[in-house]
């Protein structure tokens, strides 16, 4: 990866500019209330994903608990608003998410010290042992945590306002949420670049060979994880004020989970992977959620399948196209991309139907199985009968045998493209 | 007196199941040196197996064939998952395994649904074994130590006693070793894999109508077994052994234990300020937490586990 000397270059300006600029125009595309919540829930998770990628794509550390931080700084700052009652104004709740980042902080400090003494598979049981304990603990005091009900709270204190703000209506929530991410994705950015940060991926390479050097080891992971435990408290500080309530939910292994999807998905290899992650996934919560109840086993199975054949996340297959698109070859592969999309498409039209007649009959109870019609993908359809079911498979046959068909031949171009690549840099 | 003993029996039992999950996670472990994530989810798989078994054709086949199904699948996981994500190295071999616990559950949810299934001890099953201090034992907690300890011993004994079990052995330590003498370590692993997976699928049909059959039974057990891998010590099978009868008795103790954390420090003479939250907990309150308190205390003052032999 090339690294420019300087960290403030023009082109890095206008990018990070235009990104702003972007985001916070957003709201004028986009004015439906929905539409801006899943923005700003994208928001928040970009800051979360990129903090959790702090840990595994820099340090090489696999966390199952990182959701504590989270949850943590979500609580933190909801006990804070509550706390402030009317002494607060618009600036003081505009300032809570730092204080989310502190408890993220101190959390990192004191779960830090027991998780960062090993690496690799036993830092991965750890926290998630860790994670299993904070959550368990939450349900311990229901008068800290809220018990089952979460604690709550409203962002809009007094009548003033700061630059005609109150964080009232969503649109300018959604402006809090984006000037603060954007912060935090520039701190992070920064840290990257810090000897810290390189440090951090020495330690991720060849620890041996980083101790030999003079560094600690552990001492880098403990401070990357204080860190990241900070940049998650911020998340989870957000969270707190966009969604007005806290519940014990948002420390568990749930969420640590989602967050390494995201993080995964998008690519831990590259700064932006977790960002591309983040606001996929979120989409696909929200949006696949709100039309299919099998989302989950959806969103399963595309995990697997990016582990098993693009295990660099969506960022690196970018990366590997902008490569070729510089070296003059992309045109070569583009007939292929848009001769493998038909099979691809009905491959996974097939596989939707299997799934979702499956869970139309077997999650509705059995009230399908009989003669009456049930309304599955938009159709009337007998479930009783063999029909629906035999399309479905039919479908799925053919996609899979097109896909290995056009697939194979996609293969060999792609191989021989990658090769010119290559012996064109050597 | 009467409540120790009792407690100590259920703690015995349930450590016992615990032992036949953590050792085949242990086992996978130190073959492949991965982490099956998954490994609570065949768990489950063997429950629920069982369970659509015994409403066709009764108990007692499901006992023998859904340890063999589910073993089948871990098999067919380790084949056509595993080995081709173990090209990517640890971590992807990690994800994929906690993809699959991710996918299992949503694939009980689709067929099983999201409540718990009727899944019960068989009729010869239902019974007092024994009476002790006016407190029975039902028959069925002996089956299943009788279960338990007859897999373990069997596993044992085919580890130590048989040509299969030394060369498994030998894989464990030396796979390229075993590789060149012309025996095929990858099929070697896949029937650990499947091996392994089968010791938890007989854990869930023992143990899913012990308890409950439900698509969060994964996740309930799944953490303590990584907690019991991580006290005993990664890779060791004894320390597997002796952390799992721990924690099965810390468990059972805990949830029989109705005094307060007050009651514990005036045990010792330290008098705890009244009306705090953290002072008027009882131990039944803090049972989900003491494995884990354990856990983090085995971290500070012995990182690498009871009996574990290698760091990291």
């Amino acid at each position: 990866m090339l690294v420019s000397s300087r960290l403030v270059t023009r082109s890095r300006l206008l990018l990070w500019g235009g990104c702003l600029a972007l985001a916070l125009a957003l709201p004028l595309i986009f004015r439906s209330s929905f539409l801006i919540s899943l923005l700003c829930q994208m928001g928040i998770m970009v800051v979360f994903s990129l903090s959790y990628n702090m840990l595994l794509g820099q340090t090489g550390l696999l966390s199952f608990g990182h959701a504590v931080y989270y949850g943590l700084g979500a609580f933190a700052t909801m006990h804070t608003l509550n706390a402030l009652g009317k002494d607060g104004g618009p600036l003081v709740v505009a300032l809570l998410p730092a204080v989310g980042a502190c408890a993220g902080l101190a959390g990192g400090v004191v779960l830090g010290y027991v998780t960062t003494r090993k690496a690799g598979t036993t830092f991965a049981m750890i926290t998630l042992g860790i994670g299993e304990l904070v959550a368990a603990c939450s349900l311990m005091f229901p008068g800290v945590f809220g018990g089952e009900g979460g604690v709550s709270g409203n962002r809009v204190i007094g009548k003033e306002s700061f630059l005609g703000f109150n964080w009232g209506p969503q649109v300018e929530m959604y402006g809090l949420i984006v000037m603060w991410a954007f912060v935090c994705t520039v701190a992070m950015f920064a840290l990257t670049q810090t000897p810290l940060g390189r440090m951090a991926n020495a330690v991720r390479d060849n620890p041996e060979r980083a101790e030999f050097v003079g560094y600690d080891t552990e001492r880098v992971r403990l401070l990357m994880v204080i860190l990241s435990g900070m940049f998650a408290g911020a998340a989870g500080g957000l969270t707190a004020l966009n969604y007005e309530i806290v519940t014990a939910e948002t420390l568990n292994a749930h969420t640590s989970g989602v967050v390494l999807l995201m993080t995964f998905v998008g690519g831990i290899g590259f700064f932006y992977g977790p960002i591309i992650g983040a606001i996929l996934i979120t989409v696909m919560q929200i949006v696949v959620g709100g039309m299919t109840h099998a989302w989950l086993l959806y969103f399963g199975l595309f995990f697997l399948f990016m582990v098993l054949k693009a295990p660099g996340g969506i960022a690196s297959l970018i990366a590997v196209q902008r490569n070729l698109w510089n070296a003059g070859l992309f045109g070569r592969m583009l007939p292929h991309y848009l001769a493998m999309m038909l099979p691809v498409l009905i491959l996974l039209a097939g596989l939707v139907g299997v799934v979702e007649l499956s869970y139309a009959l077997l999650a509705g109870d059995g009230v399908g199985a009989g003669d009456t019609a049930t309304r599955v993908l938009g159709m009337q359809l007998k479930l009783g009968t063999p029909a629906p079911w035999v399309t479905a498979l039919a479908v799925t046959g053919a996609g899979m045998i097109l896909t290995r068909w056009i697939g194979g031949r996609a293969g060999t171009a792609w191989n021989s493209t990658l090769a010119t690549l290559h012996g064109d840099k050597a | 007196m009467e409540f120790v003993v009792i407690s100590l029996l259920n703690g015995i039992t349930y450590g016992l199941l615990l032992f036949m999950l953590s050792s085949g996670l242990t086992l996978i472990f130190s073959m492949m040196g991965i982490l099956n994530f998954a490994h609570a989810s065949f768990y489950m798989l063997g429950a629920y197996f069982a369970y659509q078994i015994s409403t066709w054709v009764g108990f007692w086949p499901g006992l023998l064939v859904a340890p063999l199904l589910v073993g089948a699948v871990g098999a067919l996981v380790e084949r056509y998952g595993l080995r081709r994500a173990h090209r990517f190295g640890h971590v992807a071999e990690l994800l994929f395994t906690f993809g699959l616990a991710f996918v299992v559950e949503e694939v009980v949810h689709l067929v099983w649904g999201k409540v718990a299934v009727d899944y019960r001890i068989p009729v010869e099953l239902d019974g007092t074994l024994f009476t002790l201090f006016d407190t029975s034992f039902p028959i069925y907690k002996g089956f299943m130590m009788l279960i338990s300890v007859g897999m373990l011993v069997a596993l044992y004994a085919l580890l130590t006693r048989t040509r299969i079990g030394l060369i498994i052995q030998a894989a464990l330590t030396k796979p390229d070793m075993v590789e060149a003498l012309g025996h095929n370590v990858p099929r070697i692993f896949m029937l650990v894999f499947g091996g392994g997976t089968a010791l938890a699928g007989l854990a869930g049909v023992i143990g899913g109508n012990a308890f409950v059959t439900e698509p969060g039974m994964a996740a309930a057990v799944g953490s303590i077994v990584f907690v019991i891998v991580v006290v005993g010590g990664l890779g060791s099978l004894g320390g597997a052994f002796v952390a799992s009868l721990l924690i099965g008795c810390i468990q059972t103790f805990s949830v029989g234990l109705s005094i307060s954390i007050t009651d514990v420090f005036a045990l010792v003479g330290i008098a705890l300020p009244a009306g705090s939250q953290v002072a008027r907990l009882t131990i039944t309150q803090m049972a989900p937490v003491l494995p884990y308190l354990f856990m983090v205390a085995i971290l500070i003052f012995r990182p690498r586990g009871l009996m574990g032999a290698r760091e990291s």
